[in-house]
């Protein structure tokens, strides 16, 4: 299995890691199960994602795809930023091993997380948003 | 570079390459043929077949060579399963066993047969009471890996042989991991049949073998011609017949040594990690186990991030995370032993070899704690550990 080169960079040098304390936006994706747990801070004003911060649990192909999302989507009105889809995202980094293609889905459900926590907030309806499924409200280590 | 994977694959010692190189160019005859330059070829075939007969006590009649290890333990389960089918269908084997055991065995379950897995303890080890109970009237076969290959723990082998041939059981153990690393001999340890693989022990990739008593009769796995006592056809590979012949003779003859060495390197390694990395903890049991292995969970990080880390600064490990394999599931051995998925996720594995040094193990020292730590600032499992402590 290889990693593209921009993989490798945004696994190397992650863009945005960390949280925004006084997120507008916060959404928290996957399990410790299958091994990736994704959490996307976003801080919105006038409807525009001015930041975006992550942090990650997981592979290589986890922490790349969460550096490249929250790229992808800084700048972005919100109904711009469901165009941030998880096939947006692999392209955006030159293609992913096959069996790593799940890890950019959980980037875009880790958008839509925090979309969500943040119409849910504001009331502000956003085009073709659902409830994210697997949203963590709280971590379980020891689950 | 600092190669820590041996249990992965080693590679062909300058020694047995020496030994193998006549056999590509100069003596490369068919050894069924009949004139003399494979009449060498057959020569050097039962010298080797001699050399790792002697390496684990056996007669040379005993010795089938094969493709690899998986090898052998598909004809061992397989064979079995075939010739024994009439006297009964039920295996015992673990669940920390090697997929060519695993598969193999699944793939009889779908064949009619009945398995038994057996459940292991945190350190790895099987439960000899369990196993005794899960032995019916129509067990044919006891399976047991001689040492794990994850986390090294080395099982009770001689007293589950004798527990088997109490029964009139048939034990086979697959030794690919203990070959050349722990002392082996298949009458004192009641051992039945024993699989070998050549490129875990100096030798080259693509040569197994299956050690089978004298008397036990099994199915062929590879029909086709007489090779191999007309019970594994196929032409055999002479150079890694040869080097194969030569690795076992000098892994057992260095294997005091070498496992004094190696097993200080080992302790120094995991004593040296758990006392500079926090919430970390050895998978495994401290001294039952490989000279060369460590296997360790570093918490609130995963694997597959660590190795790449590790690459860059130049050391080669593997891990038990899913994001290493194709299935999204963390190992199942770290599982079976208890670990919660996390835990086995964020696993690595260090194997040491023979020509692993001192310095190596001091600069993974060095190396994997800023690792860990720059992980660990961005996951969220260790965020929220922060803001749970705090409270």
């Amino acid at each position: 299995m290889e990693y593209s080169d921009k993989v490798m960079d945004h696994f190397t040098n992650p863009r945005n890691t960390g949280e925004i304390p006084d997120a507008d936006g916060t959404g928290t994706v996957g399990n410790v199960k299958c091994g990736d747990i994704m959490k996307m801070d976003l801080k919105i004003e006038n409807d525009i994602i001015k930041d975006a911060k992550f942090k990650t649990f997981g592979c290589g192909a986890a922490v790349a795809t969460s550096s490249m999302a929250t790229e992808l989507i800084k700048g972005k009105n919100v109904d711009e930023a469901m165009d941030i889809t998880n096939k947006a995202v692999m392209e955006a980094l030159d293609g992913l091993p096959p069996i790593k293609v799940h890890c950019s889905c959980l980037a875009e459900e880790a958008i839509h997380a925090a979309l969500w926590d943040y119409s849910q907030k504001t009331g502000r309806k956003i085009k073709g948003l659902k409830k994210p499924v697997n949203d963590i409200e709280e971590l379980h280590l020891d689950d | 570079m600092i190669y820590l994977d041996n249990a992965a694959t080693t590679p062909v010692r300058p020694e047995v390459f020496e030994e193998m190189k006549p056999y590509f160019t100069e003596h490369f005859g068919n050894a069924s043929s009949i004139y003399s330059i494979a009449k060498d070829s057959k020569k050097a075939m039962d010298k080797a077949r001699k050399q790792v007969a002697d390496a684990i006590g056996a007669k040379p009649e005993e010795i089938f060579f094969t493709g690899c290890g998986s090898e052998s333990d598909n004809w061992a389960l397989k064979g079995t399963a075939d010739a024994l089918s009439k006297k009964g269908k039920h295996i015992i084997t673990t669940k920390i066993e090697h997929h060519a055991i695993l598969h193999t065995a699944e793939f009889l379950e779908k064949h009619g047969f009945e398995v038994t897995y057996l459940d292991v303890d945190k350190y790895g080890f099987i439960n000899i009471e369990e196993l005794k109970k899960a032995i019916r009237d129509d067990t044919i076969l006891i399976s047991v890996m001689f040492a794990n290959n994850e986390i090294g723990t080395i099982e009770p082998i001689a007293e589950i042989g004798k527990i088997a041939h109490e029964r009139g059981i048939l034990f086979h153990t697959d030794a690919v991991q203990a070959m050349g690393h722990v002392k082996i001999d298949v009458n004192k340890m009641n051992i039945d049949m024993l699989s070998i693989s050549g490129h875990k022990l100096g030798a080259q990739k693509g040569i197994g073998v299956l050690y089978k008593r004298n008397g036990i009769k099994i199915s062929q796995l590879i029909h086709g011609g007489a090779q191999e006592q007309q019970q594994r056809a196929g032409t055999e590979n002479i150079p890694a017949i040869v080097g194969l012949g030569k690795a076992a003779e000098l892994a057992v003859k260095e294997m005091d040594e070498t496992n004094a060495r190696i097993t200080k390197l080992r302790d120094k390694l995991i004593n040296g990690l758990l006392e500079k990395i926090p919430y970390c903890s050895l998978n495994g049991h401290p001294s039952k186990r490989l000279p060369g292995n460590v296997n360790m969970s570093f918490d609130f990080i995963e694997g597959e991030s660590m190795l790449l880390m590790l690459d860059m600064k130049g050391i080669c490990a593997s891990s038990g995370s899913a994001c290493t394999s194709s299935s999204l599931d963390p190992s199942h051995v770290l599982l079976a032993i208890g670990l919660p998925h996390e835990k086995a996720h964020g696993s690595l594995r260090f194997t040491i070899g023979r020509e692993n040094t001192e310095e190596d193990i001091d600069y993974v020292i060095e190396t994997l704690p800023p690792i860990v730590e720059k992980l660990r600032a961005m996951s969220p499992l260790y965020e929220d550990f922060l803001k749970k402590n705090k409270q």
